[in-house]
């Protein structure tokens, strides 16, 4: 036995700084790479909960209808039924949270409607156009249309 | 006992050995699984973009800016204004401040002419995870694309790498930043802020894994196609009808 050790220490003095050396890389390894990293694939399980801690800035119109009840009753008749509330209403989680605190403003009618509906070759030929300076002669769109039902 | 350097070194590798193990142990057991009602493996994220529909209101590209905060001048989404003439040579693109505030109305009318919206592809197999050096961009089990900001150093091979243009670096955390299919409100059953806010339904919101999911049938009756099909990056954007001259 101690003939054996003492004609193989060459071999068995590197191998014990080897794995030594191994033991150390996995130590801090182990202290560096964060836990779970690898658990779906190459990248930091964590960063998910990360990014799904981002607010909700937009309610989603289910949430809107939840009490305004009526308007959603009159769009839902009518040419706008698929254009949710925050389109033109602007985004309102904040009012959804908390309805006291955050009053949302009143669109502005001139810009508004002109975003969607003002003629342009480029847009598909059956949605409805107009180019508003013959259209309406300078009257406010809401002068003759209800944005929320939108015939005359 | 005389204790010599023999005995140091064995007893040293020895301890050194067990507390690897321990530690590799630790780090396979360590990760708690997701508690809440969200399945991952449940579903699988695209978008349906009908280009009939598009009429470049640009409100996508405001709900995106709000909702995700994305700096001025900059987009994760945008829409693109093509005009074609004929025989397709130099078809003219404009995408004026990304129509953040709509276009202005063409007086074209001998050009072919049409909205395309652009956003992150959601690519299964794509070319910026594949560039990220440090494992900071990669492909969630649900199929989307996302950035880890703690983890990304703003190397930019990612921006270069995306065909589509998707990608820019953040000008205030020095972090790539992109679509992020608003992960944080498809994870808790809403659509994207751009869904939400598209008044003709031009943008869908798909769950490939959802078998009642109006995007089977969609792609069973149209003709749909991805951009840039030959690139191979398995993109989860379709578009109907969608014309030759779009890159």
């Amino acid at each position: 036995m101690e003939k054996f050790l003492r004609d193989s220490g060459h071999l068995i003095r590197p191998a014990i700084v080897l794995l030594a050396a191994l033991g150390l890389f996995m130590v801090i390894r182990g202290a560096v790479v964060p836990k779970g990293f690898g658990q779906y694939g190459h990248f930091r399980p964590g960063a998910l909960a990360d990014i799904r801690q981002h607010p909700i800035v937009y309610a989603g119109q289910a949430t809107c209808v939840l009490c305004h009840d009526e308007e959603g009753k009159v769009r839902a008749s009518g040419k706008h039924a698929h254009v949710a509330c925050e389109i033109c209403h602007g985004p309102l989680a904040k009012h959804a949270d908390d309805p006291a605190a955050n009053i949302p403003k009143l669109p502005v009618v001139a810009t508004l409607c002109a975003r969607c509906h003002e003629k342009d070759t480029a847009k598909p030929k059956t949605f409805p156009q107009v180019v508003t300076a013959e259209h309406s002669g300078g009257m406010a769109c809401n002068d003759c249309h209800k944005p929320h039902n939108p015939r005359l | 006992m005389e204790i010599t350097r023999r005995d140091m070194l064995s007893v040293g590798g020895k301890l050194l050995m067990i507390a690897s193990v321990g530690a590799t142990f630790e780090q396979i057991t360590g990760a708690e699984p997701p508690s809440d009602a969200y399945r991952m493996a449940d579903h699988w994220w695209g978008m349906i973009i009908d280009i009939d529909k598009c009429i470049g209101c640009g409100n996508c590209v405001r709900a995106c800016s709000n909702e995700n905060q994305v700096p001025k001048d900059y987009f994760r989404t945008w829409v693109e204004r093509y005009e074609v003439p004929e025989g397709y040579v130099n078809p003219r693109v404009s995408s004026p401040q990304g129509a953040i505030n709509g276009f202005p109305p063409s007086k074209q009318t001998s050009l072919k002419s049409f909205f395309v919206p652009k956003l992150c592809n959601q690519c299964a197999d794509s070319p910026c995870v594949q560039v990220c050096p440090v494992g900071a961009t990669f492909v969630s089990p649900d199929g989307v694309v996302l950035v880890d900001k703690e983890y990304c150093l703003g190397c930019r091979y990612c921006v270069q790498a995306c065909p589509y243009g998707c990608r820019y670096l953040h000008p205030a955390t020095e972090t790539v930043d992109k679509c992020t299919l608003c992960y944080h409100r498809i994870t808790q059953g809403l659509t994207t802020a751009c869904c939400e806010n598209c008044p003709t339904g031009a943008r869908q919101l798909v769950d490939f894994k959802d078998p009642k999911d109006p995007v089977h049938e969609f792609l069973r009756n149209n003709k749909v196609t991805v951009l840039k099909p030959n690139m191979a990056t398995q993109a989860k954007v379709y578009y109907k009808n969608l014309d030759g001259s779009v890159r």
